[in-house]
């Protein structure tokens, strides 16, 4: 009984939580515990249904028995389980973290933050555009307030460009689902995809341009090239369990376009303007956030240009256009999300040690635990650079075999250098922090014990993902066989014989 | 008909396109007012337009589709709720950086920290 409504769970238990701790004025402990028990549910409910979509079987959820392409459905295939899994495995680090006294520096923290979750899993497990749509608008909504929380100038001003360059997006996008509404007569990702192959003349046109405003509208919440200026001072102004959490909202730009382009778009005439746009778009971003990465003057702002770096490679992997360059970027999703976030919580721990000096890259206050911020951001840069033996080496390897010989004259020089940019980067600004840094008393702020399980959560998971690299790239793989025929899968989706609409 | 809504909804989205370029907070939430207008007008319409068909089947003999309908309830609602928020937002950073610069700043000052 309960299993059947399973996919719906990941976004009603966020919901619920989220009910509770606004509308019930719990106590800060309570509210810290409903959070974290909340989280710690999402995880294991999200393990669950990564065991289920591990059969291989995509399952239909049709919301109020209403069946496709008349109701609104939720989709739960290997693609979507891992994402809920990730957004699940990211949050509880960065609740964990915010449980040390970040959460009490506005209100509704910990509200927001399961509102967030719950726009995340929507977005990722919904069959339908228009709902994709609305799940976005819910995540954006609480991201916006919890970007502004704790408030300050570099914060406000920050969310002033972040929130209307977003409601420009939104539109953008309801322009596009109107257009491909126009064309097709349906908002059912399936369903769509089966009319829109078969449309010619005009009408195929008018698809075509509203495929584009769709990737140009997802392109802005990925941070692709022209649109990404937006993220590194939002993503270096947000408070840190913030910004770790925000490192998976570029992902799901990055998800929603796989899932169209696989979904939506595949055998229409508008997938290889796609593929090219979205690969030489990859390649300017990989190029440009790695001269910002050389330029960062901030940790923090240095941080945000790996997060672009990763957009990048992402997007790269998007536009190689087959199985290969899909599965490998899965993997590479995985790895970047959890590093840069980890590396966001150990900005915040350094900011916290250095007085005034903050994460600017200047000679400033000896740090009070230098050994141990010390040795967790060796592992962090160590991870986020992709240096062996943590998991960055094998994602970037991964992508970079994935690229057939004309593919590979632009990727490997690209993608090489903006590794090897990373690593001076990081390197200057380690030792900037912690060996010239030797001014004065060291402050007596120390890390606290919730902190530190935060961060060592998410980099725990760096190791776990080189030893079990087998399991999880062969789930990759199997992702992206189940990505490249989901033409066949139609029949099940649509309940009713599809197309039988006027 | 067509021409005079495509006309409308065009004139919206230019003139909110315009002042959403402006260097003010006020005039680029006019101007993301206006486009959300535009862009309400434009998914009411994507259905196809038509005069005196209810979009209930018997009422009429070629009914609209209620879809469109019910999205843009959907789309105004959203937008609704996004304008009193970026206007609060817009005040907070008024009292917050001092003016109301879409920058926080005029000219070629230091970005606040």
């Amino acid at each position: 009984m309960i299993t059947q409504h399973l996919p719906i769970l990941p976004i009603l238990l966020p919901m619920l939580a989220a009910l509770v701790l606004l509308g019930l004025g719990l106590d800060e402990q309570r509210q810290r515990l409903v959070s974290l028990t909340a989280t710690l549910l999402l995880c294991g409910l999200a393990a669950l249904l990564l065991y289920q979509a591990g059969s291989d079987e995509i399952r239909h959820y049709a919301l109020g028995n209403w069946q496709a392409p008349y109701g609104i459905t939720l989709t739960l295939d290997r693609l979507a389980a891992l994402m809920v899994l990730l957004t699940a495995i990211l949050a509880l680090g960065c609740v964990t973290f915010a449980c040390a006294g970040e959460d009490a520096q506005g209100s509704h923290f910990h509200g927001l933050f399961q509102l967030q979750l719950m726009g995340l899993n929507g977005a990722f497990l919904t069959g339908d555009l228009f709902n994709l749509f609305v799940f976005f608008e819910i995540l954006l909504l609480a991201s916006y307030a919890l970007l502004m929380h704790g408030g300050g100038k570099a914060r406000v001003a920050a969310g002033l460009h972040y929130v209307v360059l977003n409601l420009i997006g939104s539109a953008l996008f309801l322009i596009a689902l109107g257009v491909l509404y126009g064309a097709t007569g349906t908002l059912n990702m399936v369903d769509m995809g089966q009319r829109l192959a078969a449309l010619d003349g005009d009408q195929a046109a008018l698809a075509t341009t509203g495929a584009l405003l769709l990737v140009v509208v997802f392109s802005l919440k990925a941070a692709a090239l022209p649109l990404y200026f937006w993220l590194p001072s939002t993503y270096a102004a947000a408070p840190a369990p913030v910004a770790a959490l925000f490192t998976i909202m570029t992902k799901v730009g990055v998800y929603a376009l796989l899932r169209v382009e696989s979904l939506v778009f595949a055998g229409t005439g508008a997938s290889v303007p796609i593929q090219t746009w979205l690969w030489s778009a990859g390649l300017a971003t990989l190029a440009l956030a790695m001269i910002g990465a050389l330029g960062a003057r901030d940790l923090r702002m240095l941080v945000a240009y790996l997060v672009l770096i990763s957009v990048g490679a992402l997007l790269v992997g998007l536009g190689m256009g087959q199985r290969a360059g899909d599965a490998a970027l899965l993997y590479y999703l995985l790895h970047s999300t959890l590093v840069t976030a980890a590396l966001f919580l150990i900005a915040e721990l350094i900011d916290r040690q250095r007085g005034q000096a903050g994460t600017r890259l200047v000679c400033g206050r000896r740090l009070n635990q230098r050994r141990l911020l010390g040795g967790l951001f060796l592992v962090a840069a160590i991870g986020a650079v992709g240096l062996p033996p943590l998991s960055g080496a094998l994602a970037k390897l991964w992508l970079l075999q994935a690229a057939d010989t004309g593919q590979q004259a632009w990727l490997w020089p690209l993608l090489l250098l903006a590794t090897l940019a990373a690593l001076i980067a990081l390197s200057r600004a380690g030792s900037v922090l912690f060996w010239a840094s030797h001014k004065g008393k060291p402050g007596s702020q120390r890390v606290r014990p919730a902190q530190l399980t935060g961060v060592l959560w998410l980099l725990a998971t760096l190791p776990l993902l080189v030893i079990f690299a087998g399991p999880v790239s062969r789930y990759a793989e199997a992702t992206a066989d189940q990505l490249a025929r989901t033409e066949s899968m139609a029949p099940a989706a649509l309940g009713a014989t599809p197309g039988a609409r006027p | 008909m067509e021409a005079l809504f495509a006309g409308v909804v065009g004139t919206l989205t230019a003139c909110g396109l315009f002042l959403m370029l402006r260097g003010r907070t006020f005039p680029v939430i006019v101007g993301l007012t206006l486009l959300s207008y535009a862009v309400n007008l434009f998914l009411f319409s994507m259905g196809g337009l038509n005069t005196h068909a209810a979009p209930v089947i018997g009422a009429s003999l070629s009914p609209s589709d209620p879809l469109p309908q019910a999205l843009v309830l959907t789309a105004i609602v959203i937008g609704f709720a996004m304008t009193a928020f970026v206007v609060i937002l817009a005040i907070r950073a008024r009292s917050e950086l001092g003016n109301d610069h879409v920058d926080g700043r005029q000219g070629d000052e230091e970005p606040p920290r």
